[in-house]
């Protein structure tokens, strides 16, 4: 039974939206309306939804980017050995517990410094954190690179992002978030702007260095295909809430809310014999289901770690 | 490792070539470049052409030079009505080699005789390419002196305002609340104020010599309109996930302000820096043309005198003090206009044809 | 009965850096009621080639060589105001991003409207309007939306407006560039039911382009795969994927994961597609060919070689044998 990395309960992110100058409501978007998982050490969940469901905002969230609204976030301690809430933390303690965490990005071409070299932009972290001399740390830089399959280094140290391609710089952005060994990465959707043949290879990547380094990944993506590769579990997003939580074959195999059927059916296939049933859904039922019971209740255990968001389909179980 | 270096070189190299011939591409951006280089050269002329000592500084020097320019000139007296056998109208007399006894006051010569003057301002001659103003002093060298107080105080004024307007346009982005508030009502604020007013009232409080004149310029530019500009484009690059990226893993505030924003600003400031060297060197004209500067010499100040000493009414009589002054602030502030738009191609690459 | 024959095009843009072969030796067939597939990655030249079939390419782009045959005309070297009389009542073209290029500030219907004043000149403004209201029937769009500005709808709704405007004219191909690209999986799914639903009611032709090889899997009755800007494997649609022969087409089918079926380890492609400025002749697929053996020589001639029934296969002399 490994140890949870992270333990999410009820975690909120609302954004206010002002009326205007002339107005007094202020309108409130729930982006994440109370969303509890848990991570264990060394594994990989999914957290698959559309456009708007709100995993880009978890994905800021646990990244300690946006604050938090509402709900705890708990991670791992490893001094005192129990899990500990984000919130306990401020200042230079704060600076240090950012080592165990890091996120790759979507676009390879804006989330690299235009300006810095690739020596320099895979040194940062070390530099901020000031570990060890410059010596080891160009040599760090130099091993990272061979890990990440840019070889010979010496010719991509030198180099602009610029004058690499989109998979070459996917390449870097992995090699500097991993050069801390954190524990957590959260992936926003790493692969969707690289071409779809090397989409693999940058995956692959991800998973062998998941393995050798025991890092747990978050994985945004909005393609199950891809989280089906990349994922031990997947949570299925919808408007804030998640309405589903399963390991990845069984909720495949085994969907039962109606959002997750429609999601999966929704899929085109790459065979051309493949007669796809759609199942059908009515979203704005669906959606006035979902508002109408606000009462966050907590998922219910379907079958062994397969979880339902059941206050919304009861009609229909 | 040496290996890494030359690549890097090389890359580089073939980096600068490509932005060389995107901003050769550019016909208004080279046209530009051409007048610049041309005035940068004259600025560099003067002071070589008296070191070397092809030039004598006592008849050269634009300031307190001297040269007489002597001429014969036939004495004669002016008829009373017009038209004449010898002049067709009143302006006819006296001619040009020609000189009225009436406004004859130091000397004995009668009509019919010829007497030699000093001519000042002479006409442009061997000695003196564009000729000689009314004390004797070289216009050329004028033009060159005035050269290199336009290249100083241009560039000086330039990248105090570029400075300015640059940190405080990305405190305001990054910072935002309260400071980017105050920041943005006190660029309203100055962007409202006319500049040209402004300097007047500044010089009838104070002497404005070439260098004061630099730092209000700077400071006036700096604190107007470019603030905004530049806060929107902090605005841009603190969004993109290289930023988040360098937050998440624990940089500081200032850090990620010095090392990531600011390098990505920079060109949108060297722009503004370009352009801006245009309006500096209008206003020295203009303040100097209106004897509001304390300077020795400048295009601005060359004009004033002409218009002063009343030579700017006798229309084309007296071009040489006029015309080179006014083209080389034209033609200046053009080219760098240009060199601007030629930059702004090379950085903006959806202003290219292809 | 062919509505669109394209033989041995050719179309090369004009750059800074030199001359780009965007589009190299590409012919294909399209019948009647047929749906074509293109699929390819970034730079094969698929969007050039569906710029070329309209000519529309940009300024710096050209012809240099091939046949167009649109029901029995070639196209290529037509002036521009004959081109204007095939554009949107022949052929009509859903761009990628198309529904980003709504005029903000003019209602969809008077957008629409626009279009077919253009080639209808006679036809009344009731005529039209009932016409639009039509199409918004078989694409699933509320009546109401003709009277909408574009920022009041989703973009699933601006991507459906966008097909109805390619419909405005009656064409009889129509031109589909990632139609569905920038959209949710589930909307994904609804537009391409209802861009099949219009193929049946009205019999259109239509050339979907893709990079998604599972969308072209669904959606095509025949199709190409282009690499460099060359068609590398061109056939019935469950012939290609029953059969795969070039070593690029097993690639793309090796690499792209599924939710459906046992879980497979996938294989991925190394390096980076060819540049296409001033590009030699040969196999530019050589140097990231996973099935390359010894004695491939990557300068040799590439042609196309019929090796089933329609099934064609981009292979150099030696290959042959």
């Amino acid at each position: 039974m490994k140890n949870n990395l992270i333990e999410v309960r009820d975690l909120e992110k609302y954004f206010e939206v002002s009326g205007g100058l002339f107005s007094r409501n202020k309108s409130v978007v729930k982006a994440v309306d109370g969303i509890s998982f848990d991570i264990p050490f060394g594994s990989s969940l999914g957290l698959v939804g559309q456009s708007g469901c709100g995993k880009t905002t978890t994905a800021r969230v646990l990244s300690l980017l946006d604050p938090k609204t509402n709900g705890n976030v708990y991670f791992y301690n490893e001094e005192s050995s129990s899990m500990q809430s984000i919130d306990e933390l401020e200042g230079e303690e704060l600076k240090k517990f950012r080592r165990n965490i890091q996120m790759i990005f979507q676009d390879p071409y804006e989330s690299l410094n235009p300006r810095w070299n690739i020596k320099d932009i895979i040194l940062e972290p070390l530099n901020i954190h000031n570990i060890g001399d410059l010596k080891d740390r160009e040599e760090a830089v130099y091993e990272i690179l061979k890990t990440v399959g840019l070889t010979p280094p010496e010719n991509y140290m030198p180099r602009y992002p610029h004058e690499l391609s989109g998979g070459q710089r996917q390449r870097v952005s992995i090699a500097r978030t991993l050069i801390m060994k954190p524990k957590f990465v959260v992936c926003d959707e790493p692969t969707s702007m690289l071409d779809v043949s090397i989409r693999i290879s940058i995956m692959d990547l991800m998973l062998n260095l998941a393995k050798d380094l025991e890092v747990s990944y978050l994985y945004i993506t909005h393609d199950l295909a891809v989280a089906r590769y990349m994922c031990d579990r997947i949570a299925v997003m919808f408007n804030g809430k998640i309405v589903e939580i399963a390991e990845t074959e069984e909720l495949l195999s085994n969907p039962i809310h109606p959002y997750t059927k429609r999601l999966i059916s929704s899929i085109p296939i790459p065979d051309p014999s493949y007669k796809r049933e759609r199942y059908e859904l009515d979203f704005t039922e669906l959606d006035s289901i979902i508002k109408s019971n606000s009462n966050n209740e907590p998922m219910v255990e379907v079958k062994d770690n397969h979880f339902v968001a059941t206050h919304d389909i009861k009609g229909i179980l | 490792m040496k290996n890494q270096k030359n690549i890097a070189k090389e890359i580089r190299r073939k980096a600068i070539k490509k932005n060389w011939r995107l901003f050769r591409r550019s016909k208004l951006g080279m046209i530009g470049l051409y007048i610049v280089i041309f005035f940068l050269f004259l600025t560099i002329l003067q002071p070589i052409l008296f070191i070397t000592g092809v030039w004598n500084k006592g008849v050269y020097d634009p300031v307190v030079g001297y040269s007489e320019q002597f001429q014969e000139f036939l004495v004669v007296e002016c008829p009373k009505e017009y038209p004449t056998e010898k002049y067709d109208e009143r302006s006819d007399c006296p001619g040009r080699t020609e000189v009225n006894i009436k406004t004859l006051f130091y000397s004995d010569a009668q009509v019919g005789e010829t007497i030699i003057q000093n001519l000042q301002p002479a006409p442009p001659s061997r000695q003196h390419i564009l000729g000689t103003d009314s004390l004797g002093r070289d216009v050329f060298s004028q033009i060159m002196e005035g050269s290199q107080v336009a290249f100083v105080l241009g560039l000086l004024s330039a990248t105090l305002g570029v400075g300015i307007s640059t940190i405080l346009g990305t405190i305001a982005a990054f910072f935002g609340g309260r400071i980017d508030a105050y920041l943005m009502r006190q660029s309203d604020l100055v962007l409202m104020l006319p500049t040209l007013p402004l300097l007047f009232i500044i010089s009838a409080f104070a002497e404005l010599k070439i260098w004061h004149l630099a730092v209000v310029l700077g400071i006036i530019g700096g604190l107007g309109g470019s603030v905004i500009t530049i806060k929107s484009q902090a605005l841009q690059v603190k969004v993109k996930p290289f930023v988040d990226s360098a937050r998440i893993t624990g940089g500081s505030r200032m850090n990620i302000l010095f090392s990531h924003v600011l390098p990505n600003v920079a060109p949108l400031a060297l722009l503004f820096m370009v352009f801006s060297v245009t309006g500096a060197i209008a206003s020295e004209s203009v303040l100097s043309f209106l004897g509001l500067l304390n300077i020795d010499m400048s295009w601005g100040l060359m004009i004033y005198l002409a218009q002063v000493e009343g030579f700017i009414f006798s229309g084309m009589k007296f071009w040489w003090l006029i015309l080179p002054a006014g083209l080389s602030v034209t033609f200046l502030t053009g080219g760098f206009y240009l060199v601007g738009r030629g930059l702004d191609e090379v950085f903006n690459p959806r202003l290219r044809d292809r | 009965m062919n509505i669109l024959e394209v033989k041995n095009l050719n179309m090369s843009y004009k750059t800074i850096d030199g001359e780009v072969e965007a589009v190299k030796d590409v012919s294909f067939t399209v019948k009647e009621g047929e749906s074509f597939g293109i699929v390819g990655e970034s730079g094969c030249g698929k969007t050039s080639v569906a710029m070329s079939l309209l000519q529309l390419q940009a300024d710096n782009g050209k012809i240099t060589n091939g046949e167009i045959i649109f029901d029995g005309t070639n196209i290529v070297g037509l002036s521009e105001s004959e081109l204007r009389k095939v554009r949107w009542s022949g052929i009509s073209i859903v761009f990628q991003g198309a529904m980003n290029s709504w005029n903000p500030v003019v209602k969809i219907g008077e957008q629409i409207r626009e279009a077919m004043r253009e080639h209808y000149p006679d036809k009344t403004k009731e005529e039209n309007t009932t016409k639009i209201l039509e199409l918004f029937g078989i694409v699933g769009l509320d009546s109401s939306v003709i009277d909408r500005f574009p920022h009041e709808l989703s973009g699933g709704m601006k991507q459906r407006a966008v097909i109805a405007l390619a419909l405005s004219c009656d064409p009889k191909l129509i031109i589909a560039d990632e139609p569905t690209t920038a959209l949710d999986v589930v909307i994904q799914d609804q537009i391409l039911n209802e861009i099949r639903k219009v193929q049946e009611v009205l019999g259109l032709s239509l050339i979907y382009i893709s990079h998604d090889i599972a969308v072209i899997a669904e959606m095509t009755d025949n199709m190409a795969v282009m690499y460099a800007g060359r068609i590398v494997e061109r056939g019935p649609t469950k012939e290609i994927f029953a059969n795969p022969r070039h070593s690029y087409t097993k690639s793309l089918l090796e690499s792209t994961p599924s939710v459906v079926g046992d879980k497979v380890k996938l294989k991925s492609l190394e390096g980076e597609p060819p540049s296409l400025i001033n590009k030699e002749s040969g196999c530019s697929f050589a140097p990231r060919c996973p099935y390359r053996e010894d004695s491939c020589n990557p300068s040799l001639d590439m042609e196309l070689v019929e090796i089933g029934t329609d099934h064609y296969v981009d292979i150099c002399s030696a290959g042959k044998s």
